[in-house]
């Protein structure tokens, strides 16, 4: 138990931290770093809770993929990021209002949990995690079984959004810009237009 | 011991930072998008702290599905910031009004 709140207390103070300095950062690149550690670090309290496979998705989906996909388009983007924080602490006064008070709300329902005015109520479902198996396979189990429906959503969903993201980026190429492959003229090209047999004399050489 | 209100203290803490990165960076939609991620992941917190407490999967399906709409948001955000930069040469988003047809 005291590893355990070792443990949580280590994850949580490192997510807390690094999301500060996600805000705070001045380069956006150090942005995109601080918020990978907060991912490792949320998905080290989601293992925590006993959830690995979403800890493990967190770190291949968000590292692997979109926190790299932000740090190339940060590094391809040649932007002046100076200029970028001229509001900065202009907008602050009311951001840390805003801020403020919706932890304040948020905290307050917590407080009433503490205090024994909410109780925690029952699992609508009955989706338990099976005696003896991993969360994994119970996970899975109820993922291509119950919410197939959602999952294959979820399919289509990734799959509009990399039409999308293919349509709005391609450029189509300007003409004479580059040479570019002409398949069906390589497909037409015959051996007999390409090549000629000669037999020269002995001695001779051969004209093309 | 550690119970359910200390993860929910945990993701309020994280979403009120998405929020407030928001308002700070109002100038740079990079970092917006980034502090956008954050409350999901404060959101995902969530799920999976009530789906463990609650001994109920269907909150780890759920937090599936909400990393699937992060991801898809991403991409099209970032293609959307490309394209952008690509015609107006800034992302600022006091610029972006321009869009309006």
């Amino acid at each position: 138990m005291l590893i355990q709140a070792i443990a949580f207390y280590f994850f949580a103070t490192i997510v807390v931290a690094s999301a500060v300095m996600v805000v705070m950062a001045r380069n956006p690149v150090h942005s995109v770093l601080w918020l990978i550690l907060a991912f490792f670090n949320a998905a080290g309290l989601m293992v925590l809770l006993g959830a690995e496979f979403i800890a493990m998705l967190l770190v291949i989906v968000y590292v692997g993929a979109v926190a790299v996909l932000f740090l190339f388009v940060v590094m391809m983007l040649d932007i002046d990021f100076a200029a970028m924080r001229a509001g900065f602490s202009r907008n602050a006064p009311l951001g840390l209002l805003i801020a403020a008070i919706l932890l304040a709300e948020l905290l307050l329902g917590v407080g009433a949990y503490n205090a024994g005015g909410l109780t925690l109520g029952k699992a609508a479902g009955d989706a338990a995690q099976a005696a003896g198996t991993s969360n994994i396979e119970a996970l899975g189990e109820l993922l291509y079984g119950r919410y197939i429906v959602l999952f294959e959503i979820a399919g289509i969903i990734l799959l509009v959004a990399m039409i999308g993201a293919i349509v709005l980026t391609f450029q189509p190429p300007k003409p004479g810009a580059r040479a570019r492959q002409d398949v069906a003229k390589q497909i037409r090209r015959r051996p007999e237009d390409a090549t000629v047999m000669k037999s020269p004399e002995v001695g001779q050489g051969v004209e093309l | 011991m550690i119970g359910i209100e200390h993860y929910l203290t945990v993701a309020a803490i994280l979403f009120v930072l998405g929020v407030l990165g928001i308002f700070l960076n109002r100038k740079n939609v990079i970092v917006i998008l980034m502090a956008v991620e954050l409350i999901l992941l404060a959101v995902n917190l969530n799920l999976v702290a009530f789906s463990a407490f609650l001994q109920d999967l269907t909150g780890q399906v759920f937090a599936m599905l909400v990393l699937t709409v992060a991801a898809a948001e991403a991409a099209i955000g970032l293609a959307i910031l490309v394209i952008y930069f690509r015609t107006r040469g800034s992302i600022a988003v006091d610029d972006i009004n321009r869009m309006k047809g």
